[in-house]
């Protein structure tokens, strides 16, 4: 079409004129401040609750540290997690995976409703049941089970062996007939059996970090989480204030080794030689506490045998150590004033090995410093559960003295009173069916945190039935048959008996801050309802109407007190008589060929990591610098002058097979100079499969990649690390 | 020769003069046209009408309490402001059905009995990248209400709700006058009215918390 001059005039004109009117008139202002406006309302901007603000103290179960929390709450929902002030363990600080613990009540990883597979293990594929339906199904399997006079073959595996929930758990499977009742082993179980061996107690270790003068770590990562990590965090600091010495034993340059006043990278697993060298230096020389080792049971043997063997000269070559550095620290050491010596590598999340916590321990004896302020303290195991023994009928009488799965208290281990690492083992090489029917998991994850988890994943696959109690959809819900899950932290009310080597112990009461979001149930009423389905001497064992009214009851007097307060202080110290020892100091190796495999692999802990049944917050991985996780790949760290051979050569940011003899993954390279030459560092608490999309897919497990090394002592899981080499990508 | 280019040049003027008066015409037809969607259609477009669930009378319940607004828009104890009622406040009085009115007993039979906050259009409502705090305005700057809210205190029925389809907000935000043209404090509540009362009162121009200067007074 032709458009003639006038009409293009025309049209023209009218555009002119609209626009000038246009702009005459509010429309494009208004337009603009209206659309500015919109765009901060989109619905996926955060925007603060409005209401009335409250705070509720509680108690964080988030890892076994046990600090005093102040949840801030705006109307029903908590907006804040801070520090209980003057609560004794925290007084006010809070650490950063407590601090982002609301990512785990509100984030997307909850379990909502009872769930039962549909799909094959692992797959994923549930759907919802009713609780009526979900307990009904888990008690009549289990009822069958004990009908066929297979009670013992039930097994349960709980977080920890302390608190009301874990004691419920127990009391459910011996009223039922099993003696297999576990617990997730960490540094306290390997403490628990020094302290036996070594002053013929039951009893927990305290560590008075407060008021000692001179600390000595073997590894312990002091600011890495250890023991409880608030508490670890504000003693390191205070250190620093008083020009406190720390010394960090450890091959790997972790936070707490840079903090310290002395770093010295020891041969990984040769802690306990080196402990002995010091204790040969200070029994040579006199420097011991003589009031206190004198007349000791076994001393006299204890002293000729660390000198016959340990001498600094000939100990240097298994840990690397110069006699000189062994001397001066030995001099230091017997020099302070309050000396205490730490083990428990990394987090102690994991148990170690038994000779090394004893020789550490040893160091503290003869620093006579058992029991004495800015020492060990000897505290009794908590006594608050006086439930009375549950009556057992025949069947319940039978299967709790058939003996434990996983050889726990047996002849070969009579000082352990779990060993779940022993349990994937026992499954798989048992001959026909497995002697694991059905398996209860309650705030653990084994199918990540154990070693070797393809073997542990094995095992679970060769159980029939398995019932998780799980908050969240971790590996270990993932894999089982039916989901009962618990509320979650926040959600629940709880006891919580917290040790983690404080000096003064406490019992805390984790009390809801607001109600249960989704159609969970407490794990305690779980319980009880279980047992009541079950029946006759079973039900008896449970007299309670529910978990609050036994909580309760447990614990009487104290109850008024907790809830005003959140904590009571445990019992006081016991009397702890020395009994030294003369067993050879063992070290656990690296699994593996040194020549078809020229590094050690070793795990490290990370507080911006966590690693146990609870997986990491979206804030905490933020918060992992790239040179650990680079998207979703993890970078392991590597010494530049380490030899690995002509076919490879070490560049930052390489990618790399990193291969063990246990399993092999793709990493990247990342050249440090603050590891040991030989060693490859890898990130504990990456590589989860399950949860959610924040937290599943990024990196690699290192469980997967690692053994489990049984201690010839204990019976616990002693890996500190596994032999490995690192090969070209195939392309 | 020069015929024709006489020609041309008179065809020229010709066309030339009457297209100029269209386009004179057209510039006013779009002028005018634009000036009434803009001032008088758009506003129309731009709000919707919403009546509140309840039409709370105001002046009545003024009469019957002790301590003026303060009696049902109260500040907690720790400082915040509570707002918009919500039925824990009604509860006490409203518990039962009280007099004759339509609004009451739909009040009470759907709203106090079920225990279901009614859902308020809040006129006030700022945006959420502001923050106000009523504590340092009514109690540290001795404001009074109807400063800010003019004089809905003494009113008798809730005036029609004028959302905003785009931002989600009431009119009263921008104001009701669209050209932003304002009489009393209370006709608008944007940005500058703000800025406005703090520089005249010699507000502190820095934040109390971060220390910060201009934006960071408001928006933290």
């Amino acid at each position: 079409m032709k458009v003639s001059r006038r009409t293009f005039l025309s049209i023209g004109s009218f555009i002119v004129g609209g626009a000038a009117g246009t702009a005459l008139s509010p429309l494009p202002w208004k337009l603009t401040d209206d659309l500015s406006i919109w765009t901060q309302n989109w619905p996926w901007t955060p925007k603060p609750e409005r209401g009335d603000v409250s705070y509720v103290n509680s108690v964080c179960t988030l890892c076994p540290g046990g600090c005093g929390l102040s949840v801030r709450k705006v109307n029903d929902r908590a907006v804040k997690i801070e520090g209980m002030k003057g609560h004794p363990v925290n007084d006010g600080g809070i650490c950063i995976l407590g601090l982002s613990g609301l990512q785990l009540l509100y984030g997307p990883t909850r379990v909502k409703t009872p769930l039962k597979r549909v799909g094959e293990r692992g797959q994923g594929k549930f759907k919802k049941i009713s609780w009526d339906e979900a307990l009904a199904e888990a008690a009549e399997k289990l009822g069958a089970l004990r009908a066929e006079g297979k009670s013992h073959t039930v097994a349960c595996i709980s977080g920890s062996a302390g608190g009301t929930v874990p004691q419920l758990l127990k009391r459910l499977l011996t009223a039922y007939g099993s003696p297999n009742f576990m617990s997730v082993p960490t540094m306290q179980d390997a403490y628990a059996v020094t302290l036996k061996q070594m002053h013929g107690i039951d009893a927990c270790p305290g560590f008075d970090v407060e008021n000692a003068d001179f600390v000595l770590s073997f590894g312990s990562g002091i600011i890495e989480g250890w023991g409880s990590p608030v508490r670890m965090f504000k003693a390191n600091s205070a250190w620093q204030d008083k020009k406190i010495k720390v010394v960090q034993i450890e091959s790997n340059k972790s936070n707490t080794a840079a903090k310290a006043a002395k770093w010295i990278p020891a041969r990984p697993g040769s802690e306990g030689v080196l402990a002995l060298g010091i204790a040969h230096v200070m029994l040579r020389d006199g420097l011991y506490k003589k009031e206190a080792c004198d007349g000791a049971a076994g001393f006299e043997d204890f002293k000729k045998w660390v000198a016959d063997n340990y001498a600094p000269e000939n100990i240097a070559a298994a840990t690397g150590i110069q006699k000189e550095t062994v001397e001066s620290l030995a001099k230091e050491f017997a020099a302070a004033a309050s000396p205490i010596a730490l083990c428990g590598r990394g987090q102690g999340r994991t148990p170690g090995s038994q000779y090394e916590f004893m020789a550490v321990h040893a160091l503290n004896m003869l620093a006579g410093n058992i029991n004495k302020a800015g020492g060990v303290q000897i505290i009794p195991e908590p006594k608050y559960i006086a439930w009375t023994e549950p009556e057992l009928d025949e069947i319940a009488q039978k299967g709790t003295a058939s003996p434990r799965i996983d050889g726990a208290g047996s002849e070969t281990y009579p000082h352990a009173k779990s060993l779940l690492n022993r349990l994937p083992q026992a499954i798989l090489t048992a001959e026909g069916a497995s002697p694991v029917q059905a398996l209860l998991i309650s705030e653990a994850n084994p199918c990540y945190t154990l070693s070797d988890t393809q073997a542990v994943k094995k095992a679970f696959a060769k159980i029939p039935f398995v019932v998780s109690f799980s908050s969240y959809m971790d590996e270990s819900a993932q894999n089982a048959d039916i989901i009962l899950p618990n509320h979650a932290c926040l959600e629940r009310l709880e006891d919580v008996p917290t040790f983690a080597g404080l000096s003064k112990p406490v019992i805390g009461l984790s009390k809801p801050v607001i109600k249960p979001q989704f159609d969970t149930k407490h794990t305690g009423d779980a319980v009880i309802a279980l047992a009541k389905a079950l029946g006759d001497k079973i039900a008896a064992a449970f007299p309670w109407e529910s978990y609050e009214a036994c909580l309760k009851e447990t614990l009487g007097d104290k109850w008024e007190i907790l809830n005003e307060k959140c904590f009571v202080a445990a019992e006081e110290n016991i009397e702890a008589p020395l009994q030294f020892f003369t067993q050879e100091c063992k070290t656990v190796s690296a699994e593996g060929d040194e020549k078809q495999y020229p590094f050690v692999l070793m795990p490290y802990d990370s507080i911006r990591l966590a690693n146990g049944f609870i997986g990491n917050t979206p804030f905490l991985t933020k918060t992992v610098p790239d040179t650990v996780l680079k998207k979703n790949e993890m970078l392991v760290a590597v010494n530049p002058k380490s030899a690995c051979g002509d076919s490879l050569s070490l560049k930052e940011g390489r990618s790399v097979m990193l291969t063990t003899p246990k399993g092999s993954a793709k990493v990247r390279v990342h050249l440090s100079e603050e590891i040991m030459p030989g060693v490859i560092a890898v990130p504990r608490g990456l590589g989860h499969t399950a949860y959610d999309k924040y937290l599943a897919g990024k990196g690699v497990n290192c469980n997967e990649l690692i053994g489990p090394a049984e201690d010839a002592g204990s019976g616990l899981d002693a890996v500190w690390g596994i032999r490995a080499k690192l090969s070209n990508v195939s392309i | 020769m020069s015929t024709s280019v006489d020609q041309k040049k008179e065809v020229s003027t010709e066309v030339g003069d009457g297209a100029g008066g269209f386009a004179i015409l057209f510039f006013l037809l779009g002028l005018v046209a634009s000036l009434i969607v803009g001032w008088v259609a758009f506003p129309k477009l731009l709000y919707s009408q919403k009546n509140q669930p309840i039409d709370f009378n105001h002046e009545l319940h003024i009469g019957l309490v002790d301590e003026g607004c303060e009696s049902c828009h109260f500040f907690r104890e720790d400082g915040t402001y509570s707002g918009v009622p919500k039925l824990e406040q009604c509860i006490g009085c409203h518990e039962e059905v009280q007099g004759q009115s339509k609004d009451e007993a739909v009040f009470v039979e759907q709203y106090v009995k079920p225990g279901r906050e009614v859902p308020w259009f809040i006129y006030a409502k700022q945006p959420e990248c502001v923050f106000f705090s009523h504590v340092a305005h009514v109690k540290a700057g001795g404001m009074d209400c109807v400063t800010c809210h003019g004089h809905i205190g003494e009113s008798s029925s809730l005036k029609v709700y004028e959302e905003n389809r785009i931002t989600g907000y009431s009119r009263d935000i921008w104001g009701k006058n669209i050209s932003g043209i304002k009489t009393n404090t209370y006709d608008r509540m944007k940005m500058d009215d703000c800025s406005e009362c703090h520089v005249k009162k010699g507000v502190n121009q820095s934040s109390v918390q971060t220390g910060k200067g201009a934006c960071f007074v408001c928006h933290k």
